[in-house]
C-alpha cells in the first residue's frame, strides 16, 4: 500500500509515546547513568567510565551464564520450531474438534509463568510427582534437585510444553492462509505428501515463522520465572540464566554499577541477535524474489 | 483369478504370502490413516498429564499428597479451594491481578489504536526507526528495568499501586498491541478511508464509526494477547507492589514455609490462575487461528 506522506499522523502517535517513553526511556536512561558510577548513598557517587563493563565482561560466572544462556536458546528452538510445525499440520481443519484442539494447544500459554514452574515442580517431584515417582519406579535415579543434566533436560521439557503451542498456533493460522485450489493442483500433478509441504505449506509459512521464531528467542532468553519456580538456578548454577544472575545482583547484592552494566549488555545481546537473524531472513527471501523475477 | 484353487505346494505357498502381504498393506494404510489422530492425540496427552496432576493435587488432602501415591483423588476434598475463597489476602490476589490486568488493556488498546492507524496509514519523517524503537521494547528483558522501576514509580508515589504494575506492562504490551493492529488495519483497503472522507465524515467520527467496526476481530485478538502477556507476568508485578495490589503470583509464594511446603493449596491457587485463560480464549476460539498471524499471513 503507498501511504500518504503526513507529517501531522505525529499528532496520532504522540500518547503512545508519551506512555512508552515513560515506561521504557526514563528506567533506561536510568540503567545507563548507574553503569558508568560507583554509588555509595545518594550523595556520594564517583564517575567510572568503563570500569564496570570491564568487569563485567570479564567476569568468569556471567560468561559461564551466557554460555548456558545460548545452549538453552538454541536447544528449545531446535525442538519447538519443527514440532510446532508438526502440530500444525496435525491440528483437524473444521468442526468442533477443530475449536477443541485449538483451546486446549493455546491452554499452556495463559498460565502465569510462575504457576507453570510450580506445575512442572509438583509434576516431577520424587515423592509426590506423576513423572519423578514413574521414572523411579522405572529405575532411573531421577532428581532434578541433585543431577544437573535431570535439571537441564527437565527445565527443556519444561519450557517445550510452555512454548511448542506458539509456534503451533502461528503456523497453524499461516496453514489455514493457504487457498483450496493449491491443493487441488498438487493432487493433479499427483505431489506427493512431501512435496506439498515442501513447495507449499512451508513456503507459506515462511512469515509466521519468522515471527514465531524472533518471539520464542526473545523470551527463552528473557526466561526467569519458570526455572526459579522448578530448580531455583540449581543444582549448583547449572540452570543459572542470565535474568536470574542479573536479578540476584540488582536486587539481593545491590550492585547497582555491575547490574546497571550488565543490564545493557544483555539487551543489547538480544537486540543483536535479533536484527542479524531478521536482516539474514529479509535478505534471503530478496535473494529468492530476485532469482525467480 | 487368484481365486482359484491351488494345485501344486509352490503355488499354495506363493498365494498365502501374496494374502499376507494384502493384509500388512491394509492395515498399514489403516494405521496411516490413524496416525495423524494418534499423533495429536500423544502430544495433547503430553499437555495435559501436568494441567491433570496439579488438579489431583489441588482436591486431594495434604496428608494424602504426602502419604500414599494415587492418580485419582481418593477422598475428595475442597478445604484448599475454601481456604482460598474465605481468606481475603488470598482471594484478593486474584482481584487484584485482573484489576491491573485490565487497567493495562484499556490504557494500551486507547494508546495504539490511533499510533496503529498512523503507522498503517501515512508517511511520516522517523516512522520506520520509530516503529523499530517501539519493537526494541518488546525485546527488552524486565529483569533490566526492575530496579529502575522499583526507584521511579517509588518517588512518583505510585509504588504498590494497581496502576503502577499497569504502565509498567506498557512497556511491552503497546508495542505488540501497535504491531498487531497494524497489520490488521494495513490489510483493510485505503479507499474506504477516502470514501468516508469524501462523505463528509470527520476523522474521529470516521475511525469510531466507520473503521473500528471493521477491524473487530482484530481488536479482540489484540485484546487476549495483551491480556495474556498482563496475565502471565511475575517479576514486575511483584517487584512493584508489596500489600495494597499484591498479585497472585506473590501471594502464591506463601504457601512454602519453613515446615514445608503446602502442596494442596499451591495446587488449588495454580488451577484458580488457568480459569480465567481458559475463559478469555472460549471468547476468541473463533478468531484466534487468525489472530495468532497477527494479520500477516
Amino acid at each position: 500500500m503507498n501511504k500518504i506522506r503526513n507529517n501531522r499522523a505525529w499528532l496520532l502517535i504522540l500518547p503512545m509515546l508519551l506512555l512508552v517513553a515513560f515506561s521504557a526511556i526514563i528506567p533506561l536512561m536510568t540503567v545507563v547513568n548507574y553503569s558508568v558510577q560507583d554509588v555509595f548513598d545518594a550523595h556520594t557517587r564517583f564517575f567510572t567510565g568503563t570500569e564496570w563493563f570491564e568487569a563485567t565482561l570479564n567476569d568468569r560466572d556471567l560468561q559461564a551464564a551466557l554460555l548456558r544462556q545460548f545452549a538453552f536458546s538454541f536447544t528449545v528452538l531446535a525442538i519447538e520450531v519443527p514440532l510446532g510445525i508438526g502440530i500444525a499440520l496435525l491440528m483437524p481443519k473444521r468442526g468442533w474438534q477443530a475449536s477443541a484442539v485449538l483451546v486446549l494447544v493455546t491452554l499452556p500459554l495463559l498460565i502465569p509463568w510462575n504457576v507453570v514452574g510450580s506445575i512442572w515442580q509438583i509434576f516431577t517431584r520424587g515423592d509426590i510427582g506423576l513423572m519423578g515417582v514413574g521414572l523411579r519406579g522405572m529405575g532411573y535415579g531421577y532428581s532434578i534437585t541433585s543431577s544437573a543434566v535431570d535439571a537441564w533436560a527437565t527445565i527443556v521439557l519444561m519450557d517445550v510444553w510452555h512454548w511448542t503451542p506458539l509456534i503451533a498456533l502461528l503456523c497453524y493460522s499461516g496453514l489455514r492462509a493457504i487457498p483450496e485450489a493449491y491443493y487441488q493442483a498438487a493432487r493433479i500433478d499427483r505431489a506427493s505428501k512431501w512435496s506439498v509441504f515442501r513447495y507449499i505449506q512451508l513456503p507459506k509459512l515462511t512469515n509466521v515463522l519468522v515471527i514465531g521464531i524472533l518471539l520464542r528467542f526473545m523470551h527463552s532468553f528473557m526466561i526467569y520465572a519458570e526455572p526459579f519456580v522448578l530448580t531455583g538456578g540449581g543444582p549448583g548454577s547449572s540452570t543459572t540464566f542470565l535474568s536470574q544472575s542479573l536479578t540476584t545482583m540488582a536486587i539481593a547484592q545491590q550492585d547497582l554499577g555491575p547490574s546497571a552494566a550488565f543490564s545493557l549488555i544483555y539487551f543489547l545481546i538480544i537486540l543483536l541477535v535479533c536484527w542479524v537473524f531478521y536482516t539474514a531472513i529479509m535478505n534471503m527471501q530478496k535473494e529468492k524474489y530476485h532469482g525467480e523475477s | 483369478m487368484t481365486n482359484a484353487k491351488p494345485t501344486t505346494p509352490e503355488a499354495v505357498n506363493q498365494q498365502a504370502a501374496k494374502e499376507a502381504a494384502r493384509r500388512r498393506r491394509r492395515s498399514r494404510t489403516a494405521l496411516r490413516r490413524w496416525r495423524p489422530k494418534l499423533l495429536l492425540g500423544a502430544y495433547l496427552l503430553f499437555v495435559l498429564l501436568p494441567i491433570y496432576w496439579l488438579l489431583n493435587m489441588s482436591f486431594q488432602s495434604n496428608s494424602e499428597i504426602l502419604g500414599q501415591f494415587s492418580f485419582v483423588p481418593q477422598d475428595i476434598t475442597l478445604e484448599h479451594y475454601m481456604k482460598i475463597f474465605t481468606d481475603s489476602s488470598w482471594y484478593m490476589g486474584y482481584v487484584n491481578s485482573l484489576i491491573y490486568v485490565l487497567i493495562n488493556m484499556l490504557i494500551s488498546i486507547l494508546v495504539a489504536l490511533p499510533a496503529a492507524y498512523a503507522f498503517s496509514r501515512f508517511q511520516f519523517i522517523g516512522d520506520k526507526h520509530l516503529f523499530f524503537w517501539l519493537l526494541t521494547n518488546l525485546m527488552a528483558p524486565p529483569a533490566v528495568f526492575l530496579l529502575p522501576y522499583f526507584q521511579l514509580y517509588y518517588t512518583v508515589g505510585l509504588f504498590d499501586t494497581h496502576v503502577a504494575v499497569a504502565l509498567a506492562h506498557c512497556l511491552f504490551n503497546i508495542p505488540l498491541a501497535v504491531w498487531i493492529l497494524e497489520g490488521f488495519m494495513s490489510s483493510v483497503p485505503k479507499e474506504i478511508d477516502e470514501t468516508a472522507f469524501i462523505d463528509g465524515y470527520s476523522f474521529p467520527r470516521f475511525f469510531v464509526k466507520i473503521f473500528i467496526p471493521m477491524i473487530r476481530s482484530g481488536i479482540g485478538v489484540t485484546l487476549f494477547f495483551l491480556f495474556m502477556f498482563s496475565w502471565v507476568e511475575l517479576l514486575l508485578a511483584r517487584t512493584l507492589t508489596s500489600t495494597g495490589a499484591q498479585p497472585i503470583a506473590s501471594v502464591m509464594t506463601r504457601t512454602s514455609t519453613a515446615s514445608g511446603v503446602d502442596w494442596g493449596t499451591l495446587a488449588a491457587a495454580g488451577v484458580l490462575t488457568i480459569l480465567p485463560g481458559i475463559f478469555v480464549v472460549y471468547f476468541v476460539r473463533n478468531h484466534i487461528a487468525k489472530g495468532f498471524a497477527l494479520g500477516r499471513t
